[in-house]
């Protein structure tokens, strides 16, 4: 497979302007800046390039719903508040590979009609602030930011701003709060950013890794890059491996693999360490649901499920998960259900803003109850009312982090079940021991 | 013709309306009324861009528009959501909202104190209005600790005690809104956020008495009136005074010829009435907190007040008979009388009227005539 993104970094000063360009960087800016920007825009459609940041929304057709009145300025914001547990491939792109993220952050400025782009990042990435703003003046002294771009008579600017460490600065409108210099609250929708963004004027809020998929799409124009994968996930996405696996790490794929081959070959995750088995994962960074091995490695309908946006997703919430953010996280027999959804009950109830009463109030009454159950202390009718709390929570809130905080309680609770009432009923044992693999790896129940 | 143009129609729980263009959801179920409207905890009409936190206005759209009829997916926040031409709303015909807004009740009490018997607010309180209307049952769910705060005074007049808050965040458009610099704000996140000064200090503003009114729970109050009565012992009268400030167009909540407290008046979905001018007639800190004697004002006579909580039990004017069941339950019977209470006792003439007796009733003012208000 042909990589797109991390094709260069292996190579050595990659991070520097000279080495960036000897290697073929900034030849999108130079192709797009003689095309039209509409005509930049057709391209990024044709791709088919989905939002990378977790969604999945297809990148063209979010640019083109972008308002563009008279006399108002229109501004690009790329969404580096990268903070789900499990996700860390813009960390990686933007350390190494950091002219990649100006480079389309150029082609998409040019093609939004945006004179001024600003990268959000999160505040824990101090380090990768230095590296982007060091990108950012050479290639201002290169000639490809600043006035009157290569002669093409356009005009673009980057700013690099510090997020103050907030997970809810990730959603788009509470990051154009937070970039405007107000509390990090999400607004509520409509209007949207495409309408009324960044100082009320349009904006397009786009993740690191589709700003950066942007370049080899000009590079290799549009069709064929959307030869590349399946169906309607066309390109390659940057993984995030962690958890139980042999070889943690970002790895690029086209979205043709199986999730089998993707967490066992020697390729990418490596199997999982010391002969264990593998027990649940969660396929697309904290928020998406956790799916245990037999309905992660094949669909409730037997079929093989592969590592791409419809696979994943097949059966949806009953019996399929979500690509979501790429953030893969494994669990192998020796890790216990209730502990890790503790564990992300209390990081959204940590990162709840506080707004809207139900993600609120609701957040800090999971972990309690989940607190109880962990530690032997639950009641076996703990296990519906977090099911009625996380259903109360779902759908109701202004914006997603509701969700996001209750899917991974719904989906332990869907397919771990007797995990929980393991827990609840063996209070003195659950403190030693784990529940193991009991029969989420036994091959599923497929109805002929 | 124009005009006519920008009506839209919209269908609230099957009753049909017009209302002109860009009305939310909300708005337009006001102007129904009843039991059609929305309960709104964070949402003020008169402080812009309040609203959609709080979830209890939560409706369904069952039909978007006539353009486009497709349901939204989700239930919407119908304070902030505006109405489409040929729109279908389902308040309390969908099972969905009721379901919804019964968790959001029980999102809201967990980590309130339910300190009513001590609390100012007791009796003109959304969130007791909102329990009564929408909760679940009396017993909680919720087995933990409730989340405290120490109670803090904002200066002399105001004293916030955050246990209460429900964080609609009014307080703080209102202080935006209304004075020049807001020195108070949302600290923290989550179900730690507090409203606060950060530094402990008051606020000085002339008009930042206005956040004890906007406030739908007993988190701010005015510390002229803690703990001096119940309000509704209180008997309001409308009043006003010249005020080189404000409108002086207030409320005086009197027991006798005490004025307790002095508020801005309110209407029914307990927002403050505007002025003659179409202006918010929110007050000043002089009108409401030092002026506390009857001599500072001009009664203009007692006030109705429409809203359905405890404080309406003591309407002076247009009382609500409560619906006698009884005939009802005993099947037809009316319960026999005993004794009439008004036989042996001088008090509660039922002939006279309460709102005609001015100053502290005892006894003797039902004897002697001469007292009683002409009106």
């Amino acid at each position: 497979m042909k990589k797109l993104l991390l094709e260069n970094d292996h190579i050595e000063g990659i991070r520097y302007f000279d080495a960036y360009r000897k290697n073929g960087g900034y030849r999108s800016v130079e192709t797009a800046l003689k095309l039209s920007p509409d005509a930049v825009v057709e391209e990024v459609k044709k791709s088919g390039l989905r939002g990378r940041g977790g969604a999945g929304f297809p990148t063209g057709m979010k640019w083109s719903f972008l308002a563009k009145p008279e006399g108002v300025p229109r501004y690009l914001v790329c969404n580096a508040d990268e903070s789900e547990p499990g996700t860390f491939k813009d960390r990686y792109l933007m350390e190494f590979l950091p002219h990649l993220l100006i480079e389309g952050m150029i082609v998409s400025s040019f093609a939004l009609g945006s004179n001024r782009s600003y990268i959000y990042i999160r505040g824990e990435y101090a380090w990768i602030v230095d590296i982007l703003e060091q990108a950012i003046a050479e290639a201002k002294q290169n000639g490809f930011l600043g006035k009157n771009i290569l002669g093409s008579g356009f005009d673009c600017e980057i700013y690099v701003q510090r997020g103050a460490g907030a997970y809810i600065c990730g959603e788009e409108t509470a990051l154009i709060e937070s970039l405007e210099g107000k509390r990090g609250n999400p607004r509520i929708k409509p209007p949207f950013p495409a309408v009324k963004g960044l100082w009320d004027c349009p904006t397009v809020v786009n993740n690191v890794e589709t700003l950066a998929a942007v370049v080899p799409i000009i590079n290799m124009g549009g069709e064929e890059y959307a030869k590349i994968g399946v169906g309607r996930s066309t390109g390659t996405k940057l993984i995030s491996a962690c958890g139980n696996i042999n070889k943690p790490g970002v790895y690029e794929i086209d979205m043709t693999i199986s999730v089998e081959e993707f967490i066992y070959s020697d390729e990418y995750c490596g199997g999982i360490p010391n002969g264990k088995k593998l027990k649940a994962c969660i396929p697309g960074g904290s928020s998406v649901p956790i799916l245990p091995a037999n309905l992660l490695l094949k669909t409730a309908k037997g079929e093989t499920r592969y590592m791409n946006y419809e696979s994943l997703a097949d059966g949806g919430f009953a019996s399929g998960s979500m690509m979501g953010s790429g953030g893969f996280i494994v669990l192998d027999e020796d890790q216990c259900v209730v502990k890790h959804t503790l564990t992300l009950a209390t990081f959204y109830r940590h990162e709840s803003c506080g707004q809207c009463s139900p993600c609120r109030e609701g957040t800090g009454w999971m972990e309690k109850i989940l607190k109880n159950i962990e530690h032997g202390k639950g009641k076996l009718s703990d296990i519906d009312l977090l099911w009625d709390i996380q259903r109360r929570i779902e759908g109701n809130t202004i914006c997603p982090l509701g969700d996001a905080a209750a899917w991974p309680v719904a989906a332990a609770i869907r397919h771990f079940r007797d995990e929980f009432e393991w827990h609840v009923l063996n209070p003195e044992e659950c403190q030693r021991r784990n529940y193991g693999l009991a029969g989420y790896a036994d091959p599923i129940h497929v109805p002929v | 013709m124009s005009e006519q143009a920008h009506l839209v129609k919209v269908t609230i729980d099957n009753i049909t309306i017009e209302v002109p263009a860009g009305t939310t959801i909300l708005n337009a179920a006001r102007i129904v009324g009843g039991d059609v409207t929305p309960p709104a905890m964070c949402y003020y009409s008169k402080l812009e861009g309040s609203g959609g936190k709080c979830r209890t206005c939560l409706v369904e759209v069952s039909k978007g528009s006539e353009k486009d009829p497709r349901p939204m997916p989700k239930l919407v926040a119908s304070c902030r959501t505006t109405v489409m031409d040929g729109m279908e709303v389902k308040n309390i015909t969908s099972e969905k909202v009721i379901d919804a807004r019964n968790g959001v009740v029980e999102m809201l009490l967990i980590n309130h104190p339910l300190d009513c018997p001590v609390c100012d607010q007791a009796g003109e309180c959304d969130l007791q209005d909102l329990s009564y209307g929408h909760g679940n049952s009396a017993d909680s769910r919720y087995e933990f600790p409730r989340r405290t705060f120490e109670r803090h005074d904002l200066g002399p007049y105001i004293q916030l005690h955050m246990t209460r808050c429900i964080l609609c965040y009014r307080c703080v458009y209102t202080a935006d809104q209304l004075t020049q610099s807001r020195e108070h704000g949302v600290l923290d996140r989550g179900d730690h956020a507090q409203i606060a000064t950060y530094i402990e200090k008051s606020l000085e503003n002339d008009f930042i008495g206005n956040v004890i009114d906007v406030c739908p729970v007993g988190a701010l109050t005015d510390r002229t009136f803690r703990f001096k009565n119940r309000v509704w012992f209180l008997k309001p009268m409308n009043a006003h005074r010249d005020c080189p400030k404000c409108s002086g167009k207030v409320t005086l909540w009197n027991r006798g010829d005490e004025v307790y407290r002095v508020t801005a008046r309110k209407n029914e979905w307990g927002e403050i009435e505007n002025d003659e001018n179409g202006k918010t007639a929110w007050i000043c800190n002089e009108c409401r907190f030092e002026k506390k004697k009857t001599s500072d004002w001009v009664i203009e006579g007692p006030r109705e007040i429409s809203r359905k909580s405890v404080i309406s039990a003591n309407h002076y004017l247009k009382v609500e008979e409560p619906q006698n069941v009884l005939p009802e339950v005993m099947g037809g019977r009316n319960p026999k009388l005993l004794m009439d209470i008004h036989d042996v006792s001088d008090v509660n003439k039922p002939n006279i009227h309460l709102s005609e007796i001015q100053g502290p009733s005892t006894s003797q003012t039902f004897e002697d005539n001469s007292n009683i208000n002409p009106q």
